[in-house]
């Protein structure tokens, strides 16, 4: 082999294995890394893992929403009109949280209360976040909510 | 009767564009110097087409004329006339015709600027460019016209623009980044025509590359400005957020900062052709990729507003004609494409090839991140979401090993540069950057922090040893203003760019790890503590805008006993739409933002508040802006306005010495 032809193959061997390792690397780290989605029914059958990063999405209950007097705790009923899980969150709800709203909460169950580290609202009204679409689905509720929608 | 005018326009366009796209590569292939010598007049009649359709549509916005359907969806009566011209490309239609203009703004670019390039070339290239026209003036027509009209029963008033988008950020942002985005698309067709034309030497790199310089810092400029907008407008003070959409445009740019190093490999040495040109085509593929994220909605982004399956199907099956169709072409042709010359282990064509595989590793990352929840779905493992954590922990590493070999890459020779000496101010920019770096973090105060110490070193290496060459170039040449007239513009546009990149890690490093930020429930006559200053709400109005209702509170900031500034944030409430919107309050500094926001009533006249103090936060806007001047500098550069004769003599002395 003539040296030209020599680095080349080294530089494509180290293009390949470099690539090869990276693929590895990304993919290792998407599985760490990946929050899994659930409806509040799969919740309530016990299917989410405790203690473990998830999302839930659904509607936020009508008269579930309550806050604390002093502090910026409040909590309130996610819902896909089967079930409901209890949502605890801290902070500054999203502009667009209101009752009967679409809503995705991430965070973790803790003693059987979901305990929200980010609570997600869409910034347009008509737009329904993909996965609560999906949770009103699997409960049957969604061509109920559809027919009560401007759309 | 207007509106037809620009919908007329908007069909012309469509028709010039298939003549684009058919006549002057019939004529290159028959060799037919006629058919050839149409595409510069049609991509000039194209351009002005797609101008006057869009000067329609934006007369529509100015007129109230809500008898067109998208005016009447994205307007309001109340509405101000600068987001009433913004407005124009405030949602899907508008914002494809403003795609379209702009490619035909680029085609009429390439037409009146391409006196260097030979006419066939410049021909191949203006129909390939037609080609992508016809394919995105097909789809506004047939999916998403923005001149349909509601008739005979025009409503009285519009529904209003998304309140989220009445703000400055929109006037700007989007052009810009469409600015980079469409650009690309040059980059795209002159890889395309060489490859047609199967000349695939180095001069294509050298006409392409001032096209993907000033593409990649439209780029740049318009992911800042996005990226600031978010900050201050929708994202609660973040300002990169790991968006799918933010994505979409950073994997380009991370494309197109590649294909720019690589082209100057390309044209300085010969070398990496058909890695250029693989490059070239996904830039671009990959801006449509984006494209087709965005407004397909099957992503859950902030972006993702009204969406519409349909349209979806049509941009992949478009994407699917580009990427197959161009891969295909090059799969033919790049096999011929011989790599001549060879290059030491230790040169400045290695540390070009290290900042490659790095880039597009960081590209495909992002990419996969990004993608993965679609290839879950589609396989039925259920809805799953990949967050920052995941981007944070494969882009920060990979950034830190780019920047580590930025040094090195300016102060390396062409062919073989293992000569210890040409590195030897790294040992110096080395030293002080450990050292201030790990001297900085108590300097700054708090905790101490490795991640900052790290993050600052990196930001001091690059911008040090970037000086450091501007000063050795300058001994060199023998003072400022000689150093500046002589040396290649590109190389000032490195040195900016590189600078640029050091400053903006900084301003990164700084947020992220120091960021003072507190959530907390205020009253009128409440105080709080922020940063090293006091916070004071005094008073709670309600204040009526041009189309809104908003809350605003009033605060003090005083710095120890002495007022230093009064600061007003707003909770807005849109009439038209009842949409409610944060309007925070940031007083800006070169050290550090003061961000305060409202967030929701508490009841009782109480607010929750989110007061924030950023630490060098603006450094990544400037950061950006100096990288995107960067660009703009090195395409001033002599030798790219360099006529055919030049060429054709170079050309020959290279082919003699080849």
């Amino acid at each position: 082999m003539n040296p030209k032809r020599k680095q080349r193959l080294f530089i494509i061997l180290g293009l390949v294995s470099g690539l090869g390792v990276a693929v590895g690397l990304v993919m290792y780290a998407l599985s760490q890394n990946i929050n899994l989605f659930f409806t509040p029914s799969q919740i309530a059958k016990g299917e989410a893992p405790p203690a473990q990063m998830i999302r839930v999405g659904g509607m936020v209950a009508d008269g579930t929403v309550e806050r604390d007097p002093r502090s910026l705790k409040v909590a309130f009923d996610v819902t896909d009109f089967d079930h409901n899980v209890r949502v605890t969150y801290e902070g500054i709800l999203p502009d667009l949280f209101r009752e009967g709203q679409g809503v995705v909460v991430q965070g973790r169950i803790n003693q059987g209360q979901f305990v929200a580290s980010e609570v997600l609202a869409k910034h347009d009204e008509n737009y329904m976040p993909p996965e609560v679409t999906e949770a009103l689905r699997q409960s049957g509720k969604l061509e109920q909510m559809m027919g009560g929608q401007k759309q | 009767m207007i509106p037809e005018i620009g919908h007329f326009a908007l069909v012309l366009a469509f028709g010039v564009s298939i003549c684009l796209a058919v006549f002057p590569l019939y004529g290159y292939l028959t060799n037919q110097n006629g058919f050839c010598a149409t595409a510069k007049p049609l991509a000039l009649l194209q351009g002005l087409a797609l101008a006057v359709s869009f000067g329609v549509l934006m007369y529509g916005f100015l007129a109230h004329d809500f008898s067109i359907k998208y005016v009447a969806d994205n307007s309001n009566l109340d509405l101000p006339w600068y987001f009433r011209m913004s407005a124009v490309w405030g949602a899907h239609e508008g914002s494809l015709l403003l795609w379209a203009l702009i490619l035909g703004f680029w085609g009429v670019a390439v037409a009146l600027f391409s006196r260097g390039i030979p006419d066939h070339m410049s021909a191949l290239v203006l129909s390939v460019m037609g080609m992508i026209g016809v394919g995105f003036l097909a789809f506004m027509l047939f999916t998403s016209n923005p001149f349909v009209r509601i008739l005979p029963f025009a409503p009285g008033n519009g529904a209003d623009l998304n309140p989220l988008l009445q703000d400055p950020g929109l006037i700007f942002h989007p052009p810009m980044l469409y600015m980079g985005y469409v650009g690309l698309s040059v980059a795209f067709a002159f890889a395309m025509a060489s490859l047609i034309s199967g000349k695939l030497d180095a001069t294509w790199a050298r006409w392409s590359r001032p096209w993907t310089t000033v593409a990649w810092a439209f780029l740049t400029l318009g992911i800042a400005l996005g990226s600031w907008w978010a900050y201050y407008e929708l994202g609660w003070g973040g300002w990169w957020f790991w968006d799918p959409v933010e994505n979409a445009s950073l994997i380009p740019w991370l494309i197109a900062t590649a294909l720019m190093h690589s082209l100057a490999v390309t044209e300085k040495r010969g070398l990496f052709r058909s890695w250029t040109l693989l490059l070239a085509i996904a830039g671009f593929s990959l801006s449509l990729l984006g494209t087709f994220l965005v407004r397909s909605g099957v992503l859950n982004s902030v972006h993702a507003f009204a969406n519409d399956p349909e349209r979806g199907v049509f941009i992949l099956g478009f994407l699917i004609v580009v990427i197959g169709g161009s891969l295909t072409l090059y799969a033919l042709r790049a096999s011929k494409v011989s790599e001549p010359g060879e290059f030491g282990w230790i040169s400045r064509e290695s540390f070009l090839l290290f900042n490659n595989l790095l880039l597009t590793v960081m590209a495909v990352s992002v990419l996969l991140g990004t993608l993965y929840p679609l290839f879950v779905d589609a396989i039925g493992g259920g809805k799953v979401s990949v967050g920052p954590p995941f981007f944070n922990a494969v882009f920060v590493p990979l950034t830190a090993i780019l920047v580590s070999g930025m040094a090195f890459g300016p102060l390396a020779k062409w062919r073989q540069s293992d000569d210890p000496k040409l590195y030897r101010p790294l040992i110096v920019t080395l030293i002080v950057s450990v050292a201030v770096g790990l001297v900085w973090p108590s300097i700054f105060g708090g905790a101490y922090s490795i991640a900052t110490a790290v993050g600052v070193t990196l930001a001091l290496w690059i911008a040090i040893a970037t000086g450091l060459d501007v000063v050795k170039k300058i001994a060199l040449y023998g003072g400022i203003s000689a150093t500046f007239s002589r040396i290649e513009k590109g190389t000032i546009g490195m040195w900016l760019a590189h600078f640029g990149v050091g400053v903006m890690i900084f301003g990164v490093v700084m947020v992220e790890n120091h960021t003072e930020h507190r959530d907390v429930r205020m009253g009128v006559g409440d105080s709080q503590r922020l940063g090293s200053y006091n916070v004071r709400m005094t008073d709670l109005a309600v204040i009526n805008g041009p189309n809104y209702v908003a809350d605003q509170a009033t605060f003090q900031i005083y710095q120890a006993e002495t007022l230093y500034k009064t600061v007003t944030p707003q909770k807005r409430r849109y009439n038209a739409s009842g949409m409610v919107m944060t309007e925070s309050a940031i007083d800006s500094g070169f050290t550090r933002d003061l961000y305060i926001a409202m967030g929701e009533p508490l009841g009782e006249g109480d607010w929750a508040v989110r007061l924030s103090v950023k630490p060098f936060v603006d450094w990544i806007w400037a950061g950006a802006f100096l990288m995107g001047l960067g660009g703009f500098v090195s395409i001033t550069d002599k030798r790219y306005r360099k006529r055919i004769k030049e060429e054709k003599a170079e050309a020959a002395v290279e082919g003699a010495t080849a």
